[in-house]
């Protein structure tokens, strides 16, 4: 493709420039999409659309689908007892036969979250732009892809001109200098990051993830980091793509099979000395603790060593408003200590936290423990080949021993539209990503975490500080 | 999609911020495979008590308000989840327009996709309108797409900016795949050029 210009570029204006297939001023760009992702609940309209225009879909090997949000996580034996969830999940079928697309179903082990399967079999590759009728397909940024959210509409728009119309983001450089302290995760960097940016702040941008804290990430926390960008309010978050990436990708099913050459063209991806983001935030390491949130929204967010933060000390009137109704649907005191609020729930899983490396650290963790004898908690694998890996290094033995139940992949009770959900006024540590009043069931109340600080709560009963934890000999 | 160029209509308030999809249609109206009917459903968990009775001191629910089709918010209305569910249980509730300082950028496209405009104004501004609402009952407002201008009986008026291409599309009521396929040899040419 042409560079259009000599100027220094973003990686995110590369891959753009690279994806435009016409522009013209007044109106949107209309941008070529490699990859399109599709799960049950929010492509069924957008079949139908097809078929009452008589459109077919233009390049079904672009487009894979698997059905993750409303599955049971339990046997996979017995048949789903909610008729409608059945229907949706027999819709996707329907439509995935007639359309000609790529099913992974849920009798094939590469079944999963969306976002945990796309990476897992290599379909994610830098430079690519991929949507999916779900807000976290930012998620896929973390491979120097350029990766949006959309909406049934635009899912339909996809399948019958495989392009999407765009007006370009600005973007937004977040920078993180220094090393993570022990104990802190990628989750506690994208919820701190989160917390300083608020849920707004980065509405209309897209944001890249630079600096040596970010560099140090595993490729599986990079996902975590990129996973959340939506929680900002951004249309995508993405870090360049380094050896870590190719080394992830390197043997995987999809992977581009001369991997040398591809490996040189990913090369030229990343942002150009000297390219201008239209925003540049810097943030130091050293400065992150363990978080977790206590209020209904991601950005509501405090180190574990922290108290529940006094809506009166908030200046912006919206914001106190918006405190004083989160604490009281979260029934919490301002002043009372993080360490010292309880839970009744513990769910791991979902795209945020449920890779291989998320059980590996919540295992650690749990090795050698029970869970509190008043709390219920769940681990629910990203996928069935993550499902199968934990099991072959034994994790689900350390989970079942300590007293948490062990489940089949899917998003289970990131978003309870199945049959995992919280009762009312039951309080949960959640590895999840959101934290919205009734999100996990109603009259739930979630608070967010990294799965270590989860697999924590699950023991003690409370939250408490990763960082003071004893673990019981290595586990791996 | 059915186009819009003026519409007036009663306003109905909601002292939020960061309304989120979640709330706007929960997740368990998400199973349904059809576009049309979620207007019952529309900010469930907070109109009905868990017995299915109305909760009488959710806005929406005041009688005052019933048959609102403008809907004025707080900031960062409709965050979250891509859900465009959300967007078809407001139009099937009968909203036509929401007005708020800022939108999240999902929600916010998903509305042009189903004929609601949503309108972003200034906070002052949008203050005003939960001031008028709340002295005047039975407030109402007139939006004008085509002079990019809200405005009321007693003199409220003000502008907005809107995307001139969003904008074509609503007035039109224009269908974008089919704009897009105008283009389609430049996706075949496109294509091509990318298998060499
Ligand atoms: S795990 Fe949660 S956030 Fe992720 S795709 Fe599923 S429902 Fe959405």
């Amino acid at each position: 493709m042409a560079n259009s210009t000599s100027q220094p570029r973003t990686m995110f204006e590369k891959i753009w420039d690279q994806h435009v297939v016409h522009a013209e001023a007044g109106k949107q760009t209309i941008l070529y999409v490699d990859l399109q992702l599709v799960h049950e609940v929010t492509s069924a309209q957008a079949f139908e659309g097809l078929r009452l225009a008589g459109r077919p879909v233009r390049r079904p090997e672009r487009t894979i689908a698997t059905p993750d949000h409303n599955i049971p996580t339990t046997d996979r034996s017995v048949p789903i007892a909610d008729p409608i969830a059945q229907q949706q999940i027999d819709t996707l079928r329907t439509n995935c036969a007639d359309f000609d697309i790529k099913i992974y179903d849920l009798d094939d082990l590469r079944q999963g979250i969306v976002h945990v399967i796309g990476p897992e079999m290599g379909y994610t590759q830098p430079g690519m732009t991929i949507v999916c009728g779900d807000s976290h397909t930012s998620t896929h940024g973390a491979f120097g892809a350029v990766a949006f959210g959309i909406g049934t509409s635009e899912v339909e728009h996809v399948l019958a001109t495989q392009t999407l119309l765009q007006s370009k983001p600005q973007t937004m450089e977040l920078r993180v200098d220094g090393q993570l302290a022990e104990g802190v995760t990628a989750k506690d960097v994208v919820l701190f990051l989160i917390g300083r940016l608020t849920t707004q702040g980065g509405t209309g941008y897209v944001l890249e993830y630079t600096g040596e804290a970010i560099r140090s990430l595993s490729m599986e926390e990079r996902m975590t980091v990129c996973n959340m960008s939506i929680e900002a309010g951004a249309r995508a978050g993405m870090i360049a793509p380094d050896a870590t990436t190719y080394d992830y990708l390197r043997g995987r099913e999809f992977a581009p099979e001369d991997f040398d050459q591809a490996i040189a063209t990913w090369e030229q991806l990343r942002s150009d000395a000297g390219a201008k983001y239209d925003v540049v935030k810097q943030f130091v390491a050293a400065d992150i603790s363990p978080q977790v949130t206590w209020g209904t929204n991601p950005g509501q967010v405090i180190a574990v060593t922290d108290q529940v933060p006094d809506p009166t000390s908030l200046t912006d009137a919206t914001e106190q408003k918006s405190a004083e109704l989160a604490l009281e649907y979260m029934d919490l005191t301002a002043g009372t200590p993080m360490v010292d609020v309880g839970v009744d729930r513990v769910f791991i899983g979902s795209c945020t936290n449920a890779r291989i490396e998320d059980l590996r650290s919540a295992a650690r963790v749990a090795n050698g423990y029970r869970v509190a004898s008043h709390v219920n908690a769940m681990v629910v694998p990203g996928s069935g080949q993550v499902k199968e890996q934990a099991e072959s290094e034994g994790l689900h033995k350390i989970f079942t021993a300590a007293g948490f139940e062990w489940r089949e992949a899917g998003c289970s009770m990131c978003l309870a539209m199945n049959p995992d959900k919280l009762e009312p006024g039951e309080r949960c540590a959640s590895t999840s990503n959101r934290n919205f009043e009734g999100r996990q069931g109603k009259g739930g109340r979630t608070h967010l975490v990294s799965p270590a600080m989860a697999a924590a709560a699950a023991v003690e009963g409370h939250f408490v500080d990763i960082r003071d934890w004893n673990f019981n000999g290595e586990v791996i | 999609m059915e186009s819009f160029t003026h519409h007036t209509g009663l306003v109905a308030t909601m002292d939020r911020a960061n309304v989120d999809t979640d709330q706007i249609i929960p997740k368990q109206f998400l199973k349904r495979i059809e576009r049309t009917g979620f207007g019952q459903f529309l900010f469930f968990d907070w109109r009905f008590h868990d017995d299915g009775s109305l909760n009488q001191a959710f806005e929406l629910n005041a009688p005052e308000v019933s048959g609102a089709s403008i809907l004025v918010a707080r900031r960062n209305f409709g965050s979250g989840s891509s859900r465009e569910h959300a967007v078809w249980a407001l139009a099937d509730y009968g909203f036509r327009v929401v007005i708020a300082p800022s939108y999240a950028d999902i929600f916010f496209n998903n509305c042009f996709k189903n004929g609601v405009l949503p309108i972003s104004l200034s906070e002052s501004e949008v203050e005003q309108l939960f001031e008028n609402a709340a002295t005047r009952p039975g407030y109402r407002l007139v939006v004008d797409l085509e002079a990019q201008k809200v405005s009321d009986d007693s003199g409220f008026i003000v502008s907005f900016e809107i995307e001139s291409f969003r904008r074509e599309c609503l007035l039109q009521g224009l269908d974008d795949i089919a704009l897009t396929l105008q283009h389609e040899d430049k996706i075949t040419e496109f294509e091509r050029a990318r298998l060499q």
